[in-house]
């Protein structure tokens, strides 16, 4: 048995949680507990880094295997990764390590909680982009609901209570019925490990009510047009480091769910439901997006522009075309940097002027220029301007989506047209035009670390942009094996 | 001759009783004696009853009247233990309202013994007699404090409805009885005529009783009141060990002698259930004061038992017995921290009282966030495999209705769960409260949260032992 790596990975930032657990607590800021916090989640990083390079491309079976014995014939411990995976587990080491640094000025109470909190968020994430078991998976994909909630309405704004129960409740809701369809998929074929189920195959019959039941779950975290009312609420509530992990990391475990699970394991009703998720996706980008149009907050208008965003992965994902779903993981991925670096610019500014209001800004490009061309990037790549990475993924997914439904994809090409608008005229407001607001005349250009954050974040989305072969390279054969794997499941039925 | 080793676990425990009665009325001063002795004695017939009865196979008593078998050994333990933890840590709190006195741990230790009988019963009439022991000194446990107006008033409101209730199950009894003319469960199932009406009516007769005593809707209204009232001890002695012991009756009435007529009951039980989990869930979100909100959630857990209870296969019964231990370790470390909530020698139990308590009280918040995390059954803490293993055998016999039912009833309850967390979490802090609490009190708080955390890691142990247990 070779070093458990994913294992190191999951339990890595529990062990450095428990460490700040027993530390004390001071008042203030609490360099001591962000230097372990900070130092546990960049060796983790580094670990799915050599993860990553030790990671054999040429194969679409699962590698680093683990698989132990848990609940006596029944469930077992087993965790692996595969093309589609590792890219998720890799963006979310490197997304908390940068949560951590921003820290600084967004949380002023109760630090070393906030961290631990951050530190068991990662570990129940990594643990689910590498369960191989249903139940696994479950228990990691419900678990992360406790810090998330925590977070929330610990440090969050004024109306956190009842974001985070809201956030709770329509996640729970949704993932109960998971449950359910886990448990029966378990007396159907006798196993929840994922891997043999691929073999095994569900009966035909059973597949379309457990595709819904998984749906219910996925759809909620999702979030699809209409569940999606929890998202704007909590992105608003949480501080910022909450909210770029929310929108960076806990929006991909549905997108990712869809591929694994409900692509993977019910291709027949996968097909017989694309017509559902397309209107749902369809609605989801362009009503979305016109709702992100009208926001006067900025922090609602990325969350609904996420809503869109995660509209179009939907849409790649079912159109079940290799570069659909290769795009939708790209976008994701690309999701995953850019509305983090998005939530960062607006707490940059929300640390100094404690405001979310699109009005009270305008002019900031005279004041602080730096900031204003990392949120120009950022405001383009979001967009999907060609030399960003936004670009890759939703290319791909348009070119998969006109292979499968013209009518789609050319409604979806308005909502990229709808994408631009709000978030160029956003730009606008916020950093061009006439300097009204006195006070944003003291504003500081960015610190040392928001600069450092901010420019990792662009450099990955740039360089991604430009050449995206690594990440091609890394999904390419898993996706293709997917394909195959889901055509001539369709053909023998 | 009859082997009474078996019993002696039984014997030992009526003798203490009668002997600490007669030291109680014989030695000055003598309260803080018959407590050590009684947790003492507790302590001697845990140890007896497993290295008696543990490792036994089905054996009989006394014409088949009484049997000891895996279940009644296991639910004896956990009885057991229930009782003594409860009796360990409610010395301070009895202190408080000086009403530390000999016949606190008596009656515990009476209450217990009628519930070792009722779950060693295999015969109509050692059930009653085990049951109305346990009843007769619960009622007096509910009134303990007995210059409070609350406390009497529980006392008496349980006393009428539960002897209410013990007429209409032994009605029931007298119709299994003339219809199948046997007392004995081995007998009356093989007499059963399931063409014959009344015995359906005693069977109905007999569940509506037990019901009443494990406080299932619609035969709840009673917990609200007694759990507010009587003493915060006694009411966690209520909310785990007498359900353990009802548990245990309504096993083996419904799967030995009414097997065959599982058509009978089967609808019942499953209506039992499922309103008890939908009411127990929306009926606690309005509640002010904790032990009130205890007694709604325990009726929402007892329904999930319940739905185990219904699938009548030994998966069901396995994960109800599963679940109402899990149950047991919650509830014990809620009333740990309920406890701790002591200033200058008064206890608190609104809820507003843990208004911002993260702040004052660190560790004991994140203890309780556990706890209730975890009775709202979030993985992955032990609260979430007790459901998992109940609706995993129940959808096992394809009941997809009540499994449904009952996972929706769970986001229903998560919400008073939340509520309470938010207080503690979200909101402006209050005093402090007093931290000098006893060791036992602490430990039971540790050892429980610390259980309840960690199941995770090898859960398989539980299920091995309950999985010896097979009725069917």
């Amino acid at each position: 048995m070779n070093f458990p790596i994913l294992s190191s990975l999951i339990l890595l930032p529990i062990v450095g949680a428990l460490f700040l657990f027993f530390t004390k607590d001071k008042e203030g800021n609490n360099l001591t507990a962000k230097y372990v916090a900070l130092f546990t989640t960049v060796v983790n990083f580094l670990i799915s880094i050599y993860l990553w390079i030790s990671f054999d491309q040429s194969t679409s079976s699962f590698q680093f295997v683990e698989d132990r014995t848990w609940i006596e014939g029944f469930i077992n411990y087993k965790v692996g990764v595969d093309g589609i995976s590792i890219l998720f587990i890799i963006l979310t080491t490197f997304i908390t390590p940068l949560c951590i640094i921003s820290v600084n000025n967004s949380v002023k109470n109760r630090l070393r909680d906030f961290l631990i909190a951050i530190l068991i968020m990662e570990s129940f994430m990594i643990g689910v982009f590498c369960a191989l078991d249903l139940v696994v998976f479950y228990l990691f994909f419900e678990a992360g609901l406790i810090p998330m909630f925590l977070i929330i309405g610990i440090w969050g704004g004024s109306r956190r209570v009842y974001s985070a129960f809201k956030f709770f409740l329509y996640t729970l809701l949704g993932s109960v019925l998971m449950l359910v369809a886990i448990i029966s998929i378990y007396w159907i074929t006798g196993t929840t490990d994922v891997v043999q189920l691929y073999e095994i195959g569900i009966d035909v019959k059973y597949q379309n009510l457990l595709w819904l039941a998984f749906f219910s779950s996925f759809a909620v975290k999702t979030p699809m047009w209409p569940v999606h009312t929890w998202l704007p609420d909590a992105h608003v509530e949480a501080p910022t480091a909450g909210s770029v992990l929310l929108a960076a990391i806990l929006l991909k475990m549905a997108g990712y769910g869809f591929i694994r699970f409900s692509l993977g394991l019910f291709p027949v009703a996968s097909e017989v439901f694309t017509p559902l998720i397309y209107t749902l996706s369809v609605i989801a980008i362009i009503f979305t997006s016109l709702i992100a149009l009208m926001q006067e907050d900025m922090k609602k208008l990325i969350a609904y522009s996420s809503v869109a965003h995660m509209g179009f992965v939907t849409l790649g994902i079912f159109t079940l075309q290799q570069q659909g779903i290769e795009g939708s993981i790209i976008q994701m991925i690309s999701h995953g940097l850019v509305s983090a670096a998005l939530f960062l610019t607006v707490g940059v500014v929300y640390d100094r002027m404690h405001s979310r209001l699109i009005s009270t800004y305008g002019g900031l490009v005279s004041v602080i220029p730096k900031y204003s061309i990392l949120f120009m990037l950022f405001a383009l790549a979001s967009l999907g301007l060609p030399g960003t990475s936004g670009f890759i993924g939703e290319f791909l997914i348009l070119m998969g989506a006109f292979k499968d439904n013209f009518l789609v994809a050319v409604i979806a090409s308005i909502g990229v047209i709808l994408g631009a608008a709000y978030i160029l005229w956003l730009y606008k407001r916020v950093v061009f035009g006439k300097l009204i607001n006195e006070d944003l005349k003291k504003m500081l250009d960015l610190n040392r670390s928001e600069y450092f954050i901010l420019s990792s974040l662009a450099a990955p989305i740039l360089f991604f942009g430009f050449y995206p072969d690594p990440l091609i390279n890394t999904i390419e054969v898993s996706v293709t094996d997917l394909i195959n794997t889901h055509n001539t499941n369709i053909a023998s039925k | 001759m009859e082997n009474l080793n078996l019993i002696l676990p039984e014997i030992f425990i009526s003798l203490s009783i009668m002997f600490l009665l007669i030291l109680g009325v014989f030695k000055n001063d003598s309260s803080k004696i018959t407590f050590n002795l009684s947790l003492f004695a507790i302590l001697i017939t845990t140890i007896i009853t497993i290295n008696e009865t543990y490792a036994a196979t089905r054996e009989t008593l006394f014409n088949e009247s009484v049997v000891i078998d895996n279940m009644s050994s296991l639910m004896k333990i956990i009885t057991l233990i229930g009782g003594f933890l409860v009796l360990v840590i409610s010395s301070t709190y009895l202190k408080t309202f000086k009403i530390y006195n000999i016949e606190y741990p008596v009656l515990i230790l009476s209450s217990i013994l009628g519930m070792m009988v009722m779950i060693s019963s295999n015969d109509l009439i050692v059930f009653y007699m085990g049951l109305e022991l346990q009843s007769l000194a619960l009622y007096v446990l509910a009134t303990y404090n007995r210059d409070e107006l609350k406390s009497s008033e529980a006392g008496l409101k349980y006393f009428v409805l539960s002897a209410l209730s013990s007429g209409l199950l032994l009605y029931g009894c007298s119709l299994v009885y003339g219809f199948s003319g046997s007392t004995n469960f081995d007998i009356i199932s093989n007499q059963l005529n399931s063409e014959e009406y009344f015995l359906t009516f005693g069977i109905v007769f007999i569940l509506v009783g037990l019901a009443f005593k494990i406080s299932a809707v619609p035969f709840h209204m009673w917990a609200p009141d007694v759990y507010e009232g009587s003493p915060t001890t006694v009411t966690l002695f209520f909310t785990i060990v007498p359900k353990v012991a009802a548990l245990t009756v309504f096993i083996r009435f419904l799967y030995v002698p009414f097997l065959n007529l599982i058509d009978q009951w089967q609808m019942i039980i499953v209506f039992l259930s499922i309103a008890s989990m939908v009411f127990g869930a929306v009926a606690a979100i309005g509640q002010t004061n904790i032990k009130r909100l205890v007694a709604y959630s325990s009726i929402g857990h007892i329904g999930y038992t319940l739905a185990g209870l219904a699938t009548a296969s030994n998966e069901g019964i396995q994960s109800s017995i599963i679940y109402i231990s899990i149950y047991v370790l919650m509830n014990l470390a809620l009333f740990s921290c309920l406890l701790m909530l002591r200033r200058k020698d008064q206890y608190y139990e609104d809820i507003d009282d843990l208004s911002g308590l993260s702040k004052n009280h660190p560790l004991l918040s994140l203890c309780l966030l556990l706890i209730l995390f975890s009775l709202a059954g979030i993985p992955p803490l032990a609260g979430f495999f007790a459901k998992f293993y109940v609706f995993k055998a129940v959808l096992e016999q394809s009941m997809y209705f009540l499994a449904i039912v009952g996972l929706l009833s769970t986001v229903i309850a998560a919400f008073y769960y939340l509520r309470i967390i938010k207080i503690m979490y979200f909101d402006k802090e209050k005093d402090k409260y007093d931290t000098d609490h006893s060791l036992w009190l602490k430990f039971s708080l540790s050892f429980s949260t610390i259980l309840i955390l960690f199941y995770f890691i090898f859960p398989s142990q539980l299920i091995e032992v309950v999985s010896r247990i097979n009725i069917i």
